[in-house]
């Protein structure tokens, strides 16, 4: 990034190399600086005893808390974006029905399920299920909640994926005399789903956050494993640190398939995976939609 | 056609993915699975749901892969007594906030997880026992004098479980000037102390001397030793069971046979705890 | 069913359900400032001419934006309070209402730099060169031109992370904030099973009125001031 030339500043000039130069070293004073404090406070309270740390990497603790908490994080994550997908296909061709009717309730079912706080729809479902006595609830909650929600948010992904394909694809279907579902279903549909499979795979890390609510309700994901594991190794704050060390660098890479998969697919359709040349720094018009579009819905 | 094949393979590659997750991991061993063919059966199954604390060690802790505890060694006697040997039980963990929760919704049998029988649950869940009384102390840090008892909290911070009664008790009768934290579990409560953040935990003396017994909080905590409640531990059950009975009378026999005895020894060993013997052993009540 | 709804009814007004709203508006509206603040520093920071800027903001955003909110909640209570010993009212309540209003907004600053950004994307490079071609070094450039026409462009995702952001507050419950809606559901839906399904309508129609409205000002904000171009 540092090599490429943005179009918001000059190429720095020997004095503001200077600047940029004390910037760079007063800045990095400052973060070392908050760092070492932090790290002074936390071994003043004796949190970085090395045993509090080398516990979280032996055999037993990966092999009985973190790898089947992962585990049960992916089982969940992979039934919710399965379950998403349809949802979202269902509902997303639904608000592009020729039917009223189709269009009203597709739309009501969206925007309700865009709106309820996950959270709350996984209690509901956790006390629901348990209630009449489902096997497994707390599983079954989880991925309901996040079905219902990412299919909701998946649904609108159809939705303006076809309404952003050039006129043309949908009026070229028509003069070929086919019907307008039909145009919908072998013309749109495929070039929307390959301009979005970008912010689908951003949705997956959605996902996979949101996932860590199932601690809630007795989920015995990632979460719930490392602070099972702390209990017993009096490492609680490291152990949900590992958890969170899990989470980012199984996200990152996510975001980095997203970004390569907007660029790779970029060519292959007539939907929009790039945007056109923008200010910021030139990653973001490389990364067009993977980068942005995601990121509004990525929130949750 | 091309959009196509690429549009299949990632999708071919996401149904992958989610298979290849399908396998789903346990979190300690596998028998907390509710496999369907071991939780079919609802009278007379194959297996029996017992619902116990993962994070509390004396008493019903998760280690690895084993389960141990005062809690754990009651529950597989009594299990034993019902017919279940000890690889027909399934150990769920009944986290306090859950507990009328799991019994009401059959996500588990039966619950031993240092549960006191209260009138406020027995309209909502069933008891058997008790098989063991317990008693609401505190938990300060070693140098820790002036804390002696629940009238010494006033203006000072206490940290219990989220769901607990516990610490709702010492507001209401002891000191109305007390800050409660709640956490999710005695643990984290423990991390809050030794870190200072809070004056003291609160639970039950049973409870606090297992967690100062831990390798990672001894010579940090002390347990005060002046108990100011009877917490009477029973088995939790659906209000519409048929076993409590046949659970009550496991009960008599275990503290009969020696079994009770060797059960407190073995998992009180080096906490300096002995439960209170004017209360100890206890006799059941008779099933509502 | 007449009778159904008036009994959801009084148990919404014994439980103080609408007590519970206010708790995570007032989340929200706190979170929601902090995080404007935070993200547009970091929106500046990654749009910096300073290497050590861009890459502090890209770190904090990766970061952030890829952990779990509940991770971040507990966090704030176990290892900010906790550890830190960052106490940020006398009483209780109050000290964790500002610990997960601050976890809120180190989270939502993520996303709040990414709208922005993605505004600064919605400018022409012409207004760019326009700045500097009058002599305008980066921060007057930014204040000046780029960011009043890029918040114009990014109203519409800020709108969306500002609707994530009231839905999320009820992540709350992880950082000890006992009165918040999650909890008072689970509570009532304990001690009233009968009544599940108009409790969790009854919140689930609480937030559909928050967001709805948040959604349409949004829209119609950023239909009104997007710069004609």
């Amino acid at each position: 990034m540092s090599t490429q030339q943005s179009v918001l500043f000059d190429a720095p000039g020997p004095r503001a190399r200077r600047v940029i130069m004390i910037g760079n070293v007063v800045g990095g004073i400052v973060v070392l600086g908050v760092a070492a404090l932090v790290l002074l406070a936390l071994g003043r309270k004796g949190q970085l005893d090395a045993d509090l740390w080398t516990s979280l990497f032996t055999a037993d603790a990966w092999q009985y808390y973190f790898i089947p908490g992962l585990q049960n994080t992916l089982r969940a994550a992979g039934f919710a974006i399965v379950g998403a997908l349809v949802f979202g296909l269902v509902f997303g061709t639904g608000r592009l029905s020729q039917l009223r009717a189709v269009r009203v309730v597709s739309g009501i079912v969206v925007e309700f399920f865009r709106a309820v706080p996950v959270l709350l729809m996984m209690i509901f479902f956790y006390l629901l299920l348990g209630f009449n006595k489902v096997d497994d609830a707390p599983f079954l909650a989880v991925v309901f909640a996040l079905v219902l929600y990412n299919g909701s948010v998946i649904a609108e992904l159809v939705r303006s994926g076809v309404g952003n394909l050039p006129k043309g694809q949908g009026e070229a279907g028509l003069a070929i005399g086919l019907t307008p579902s039909q145009t919908l279903r072998s013309i749109q549909l495929p070039q929307a789903l390959i301009a979005m499979l970008p912010a689908l795979v951003s949705q997956l890390v959605v996902v996979l956050k949101d996932s860590a609510l199932g601690q809630i309700i007795t989920y015995n994901e990632l979460l719930r494993a490392a602070q099972l594991f702390g209990v017993g190794n009096g490492n609680i704050l490291q152990s949900l640190v590992l958890a969170a060390v899990i989470f980012i660098v199984i996200n990152w890479l996510l975001t980095l398939v997203a970004r390569w998969l907007s660029r790779f697919l970029s060519g292959r359709t007539a939907g929009a995976t790039t945007t056109g040349p923008g200010i910021g720094n030139p990653t973001v018009v490389a990364g067009g939609p993977a980068e942005d579009a995601p990121a509004e819905a990525a929130a949750r | 056609m091309r959009t196509r094949h690429a549009g299949a393979a990632v999708l071919a590659a996401l149904t992958a993915l989610t298979l290849a997750a399908c396998g789903g991991g346990e979190v300690g061993d596998d028998s907390t699975t509710t496999d369907p063919e071991q939780t079919a059966g609802g009278g007379g199954g194959e297996s029996i749901k017992i619902g116990i604390k993962f994070d509390q060690p004396g008493l019903g802790y998760q280690d690895g892969s084993t389960y141990t505890g005062f809690d754990v060694d009651v529950a597989t006697y009594v299990a034993g007594e019902l017919g279940y040997s000890e690889d027909q039980i399934e150990w769920v963990e009944a986290p306090s906030a859950q507990r009328e929760t799991m019994l009401q919704t059959g996500q588990v049998d039966m619950i031993f997880a240092t549960y006191s029988i209260t009138d406020t649950r027995k309209e909502t869940v069933a008891f058997a026992g008790p098989y063991f009384v317990a008693g609401q102390d505190l938990l300060v840090a070693e140098s820790n004098t002036d804390i002696t008892g629940p009238e010494s909290l006033e203006g000072k911070n206490l940290c219990s479980v989220t769901g607990s009664t516990s610490a709702q008790r010492i507001k209401d009768e002891y000191a109305a000037g007390v800050q409660l934290l709640e956490r999710p579990g005695y643990a984290e409560c423990v991390t809050a102390l030794t870190a200072g953040q809070v004056d003291a935990v609160t639970t039950d003396d049973i409870i606090l001397a297992g967690l100062a017994a831990q390798p990672a909080n001894q010579g940090k905590v002390k347990v005060v030793g002046a108990p100011f409640s009877t917490e009477r531990y029973g088995v939790g059950l659906p209000q519409d069971n048929d076993i409590c009975e046949d659970v009550n009378a496991a009960i008599e026999k275990m503290i009969e046979d020696g079994s009770w005895e060797e059960f407190v020894t073995k998992n009180t060993e080096g906490t300096g705890y002995t439960p209170n013997a004017s209360e100890n052993p206890p006799t059941v009540d008779p099933c509502a | 069913m007449g009778d159904y709804l008036s009994q959801t009814w009084e148990l919404a007004r014994e439980y103080d359900v609408l007590g519970a709203f206010w708790v995570n508006i007032q989340l929200t509206f706190w979170a929601a400032i902090l995080s404007l603040v935070l993200g547009t520093a970091l929106a500046l920071m990654r749009i910096s001419p300073v290497p050590s800027l861009r890459w502090a903001g890209t770190a904090y955003v990766n970061v952030f934006r890829n952990t779990p909110l509940t991770i971040i909640m507990t966090f704030m209570v176990l290892g900010l309070w906790g550890q830190l010993q960052v106490t940020l009212a006398p009483d209780f309540a109050g000290n964790f209402f500002r610990l997960a209003v601050i976890g809120l907004a180190v989270y939502h600053a993520a996303f709040v730099c990414e709208s922005i950004r993605s505004g600064v994307n919605t400018v022409p490079i012409g207004q760019a060169e326009a700045a500097r071609a009058i002599g305008l070094p980066f921060l007057p450039a930014a204040r000046l031109i780029i960011l009043p026409q890029a918040f114009r462009g990014a109203i519409a995702p800020l709108g969306n992370t500002l609707i994530a952001l009231l839905k999320n507050s009820t992540v709350a419950a992880a950082a000890s904030v006992t009165t918040e809606t999650s909890s008072l559901m689970k509570t009532m839906i304990e001690f009233n099973s009968n009544y599940i399904y108009g409790i969790f309508l009854t919140f689930a129609i609480g937030y559909v009125i928050l967001v709805i409205p948040i959604g349409l000002l949004t829209t119609s904000l950023s239909t009104r001031l997007a710069v004609r171009r």
